[in-house]
């Protein structure tokens, strides 16, 4: 896993809030079997007018946005499925952060796996940090993943909690696959003890 | 997750959570042993493709199933994909499980389904369990008193690889739902009534625990409706607390413990059910006598009125990012405030999906439509959650009353739930559907979705327009027979 301690960013606001991950990417892209290439396809149906021309009311198509890599969104910021597909598009289109006052619990996890930094701040924080980021051209922030800090050329600005397993993964480049497989032991000391009629498919296999 | 109560009582999930902790702290983050992965086509391939790369096998294929269902066809069996890169994605499962020795049941099987109708009906969910699945609704399966829930595909790689994921324990939250449910109002109602309530984020990050009588009344078919939708207030599983009606249901089915087994087997199960004195971190409390059929209206499950009622104006809403919010989903289905629910015509109506394409919700939906005709205006179609439910329904005769209602009677698959198939709507097209989600763009860009009860779909497909169910004859209603 690639490790993140600090960075520093352009940020872009999406002011809504529950932005679900069919908005992030929509279905037809889920049909790909890479995880790369979902970048031009993130946010789709509102990026783009239906013969593929930007949609010049949609926020992120802002050219003062160009290059960010932190955004900035209301609660509840990828609600819905499972698709790591959202996170893929989000890390594709150049985001390394997403800053909001709460994350769908898939979406957060499935960004963890793959360093994009769920930054969750109060309501009253987020809320004037994409004022910030739509009032100030180039308004850029720090984050600092060690410190748990969000910081912006005027200095710090608030906190951030992280769960420390995750900080740890994150910081150190490790991966929880690896991390569990250390555990072999103790899975097959698991699976002794598991009830013989728990269910195995296996058995399904010739099931008409 | 809150601590044991007085005298050590424990809630379900707790005991589950117990049960699973393989290693870790059991109060921050433990790795968790997962009794049942369920797999599909698309949350898939990746996570296959990185563990051929680190030279890594499946560690218990005998514990993972594989359905196709999100992009399958529900035209006839037997034809090509006409769409080249979602039967690429059909052939690297069927790989993929070949190579790994995963069960696989694809096009042709005889069980194929949408996998959270599939796990219930071979009785591979069982009380207790702990079941993931690359699929947010994989709640549903919490109606057994399981922790179920949904992951992504890193998730689902590293399942693959060890059986087991890092778990932080969730807050947990009581929903108790109590009194008797009203003709014509069913558990889809309930479920959208408490999303209505606590809102798309109500429960955010939790575990729900449904309980008092309207649940326990509920049959497992009802119960499973229930638990699919809790991920729509944000949570991350759903359970039920296993009970008489759960062992009914589950005696007999193909992977369910048979004789003395399924004695020993019920006995756990219903030691699973949460302690008297247990205590949840939230509880909140439905009364079901004053519910009424809902319909949504807006851009998520939240955005919700009760069929007698009407879109809320703007001014009525409590704050600016409401109003916001409500502003941009009416732009988006066309609609405007103040409008009365019955007012709205629809074009087509869907009835399926892994939230409502079980036996009992088709036949709700058919003693609705018997001896009737869908509005000229209206497409509808159904679309049963399984192969298994199709037949069922076919020897009960329900496939014949909505054919000649003027429904389409089609193969199972997810279909029109989320458009990942040839079942999509038009742009602008209005669809009364019986599924989870009323996303922007859900069943087809532009498609703007209702989401309603099996019976009020049904309803709507004949009258062209949303109508209160409990309108209609005595006889005509669920429950009524």
């Amino acid at each position: 896993m690639e490790g993140v301690r600090r960075f520093e960013g352009l940020c872009a606001a999406l002011p809504r809030r529950d932005v679900d991950t069919d908005q992030i990417i929509p279905k037809q892209f889920l049909k790909r079997t890479g995880r790369e290439g979902y970048g031009d396809a993130c946010f789709f149906d509102w990026r783009y007018l239906p013969d593929g021309r930007p949609r010049p009311e949609f926020e992120l198509n802002d050219p003062a946005y160009r290059g960010a890599s932190i955004l900035v969104s209301g609660a509840n910021f990828g609600c819905g499925s499972s698709r790591e597909h959202a996170v893929w598009a989000l890390r594709g289109m150049g985001f390394r952060a997403v800053v909001a006052a709460s994350f769908g619990d898939i979406f957060r996890a499935n960004s963890l796996q793959n360093g994009l930094l769920p930054v969750q701040l109060s309501e009253v924080q987020a809320d004037a940090i994409a004022a910030r980021s739509v009032e100030r051209r180039g308004y850029r922030l720090l984050i600092d993943l060690e410190a748990q800090t969000v910081s912006d050329r005027d200095g710090e600005i608030c906190g951030f909690a992280i769960d420390p397993f995750w900080k740890e993964c994150l910081t150190l480049g490790r991966d929880p696959l690896e991390l569990a497989l250390d555990h072999a032991a103790d899975i097959s000391s698991h699976e002794l003890r598991r009830a013989a009629w728990l269910p195995r498919c296996s058995e399904l296999a010739g099931l008409t | 997750m809150s601590g044991p109560g007085p005298g050590g009582a424990r809630t379900a999930y707790r005991k589950i959570w117990d049960a699973h902790r393989v290693a870790g702290d059991p109060e921050s983050r433990a790795l968790l042993f997962v009794d049942l992965h369920l797999v599909h086509e698309v949350t898939s391939p990746q996570a296959f493709e990185r563990l051929r790369q680190a030279g890594r096998t499946v560690r218990r294929p005998d514990l993972t199933l594989a359905v196709m269902d999100h992009t399958v066809p529900t035209g006839e069996r037997g034809q090509p994909l006409q769409d080249p890169v979602a039967a690429e994605q059909l052939r690297q499962l069927e790989g993929n499980c070949e190579e790994q020795g995963i069960t696989l049941f694809d096009l042709r099987h005889r069980r194929q389904g949408i996998v959270h109708v599939v796990g219930p009906e071979l009785g591979l969910t069982q009380p207790g369990m702990t079941i993931v699945c690359g699929d947010s609704h994989t709640s549903t399966h919490g109606a057994f008193g399981a922790l179920a829930f949904g992951i992504g595909t890193s998730e689902v790689e590293q399942v693959l690889a060890t059986q087991c994921l890092w778990q932080a324990p969730a807050p947990t939250l009581e929903i108790r739902v109590e009194g008797g449910l009203p003709l014509g109002v069913t558990a889809k109602d309930v479920a959208l009534a408490i999303i209505g309530e606590v809102g798309v984020a109500g429960a955010l990050g939790s575990v729900v625990e449904y309980t008092g009588s309207t649940i326990r009344g509920l049959s497992m078919e009802g119960r499973l409706t229930v638990c699919n939708m809790t991920i729509e207030a944000g949570a991350r599983a759903g359970l039920i607390s296993p009970d008489q009606t759960t062992l009914s249901y589950l005696e007999g089915r193909p992977a369910c413990p048979r004789g003395r087994d399924f004695e020993a087997a019920a006995e756990t199960w219903l030691a699973l059910a949460s302690d008297e004195g247990a205590s949840f971190d939230r509880s909140l409390r439905i009364a079901a006598e004053r519910l009424a059929p809902h319909v949504t209206w807006g851009t998520n499950p939240a955005m919700v009125a009760e069929v007698t009622g009407r879109i809320p104006r703007l001014s009525e809403l409590p704050g600016e990012a409401e109003r916001e919010a409500a502003a941009r989903a009416l732009s988006y289905m066309g609609l405007e405030e103040g409008t009365a629910i019955e007012d709205i015509a629809v074009d087509r109506v869907f009835i399926g999906s892994c939230t409502n394409g079980r036996l009992e919700d088709l036949r709700a939906a058919a003693a609705v439509v018997a001896g009737e005709r869908v509005h000229p205006r209206v497409r509808a179609m159904v679309v049963p959650g399984s192969q298994t439910v199709k037949r069922a329904a076919e020897s009960e005769g329900l496939d014949e009353i909505f054919r000649r209602a003027g429904f389409e009677w089609r193969e199972s698959g997810c279909s029109m739930c989320l458009g990942m198939n040839p079942d999509v709507l038009a742009s602008g097209e209005r669809c009364a559907s019986t599924s989870n989600r009323n996303f922007e763009g859900r069943q087809g860009a532009g498609g703007r979705t209702h989401l309603v009860s099996p019976p009020m779909a049904a309803a709507a497909a004949l009258h062209g327009h949303f109508v209160d169910v409990r309108q209609l004859t005595l006889a005509e209603l669920p429950g009524a027979r």
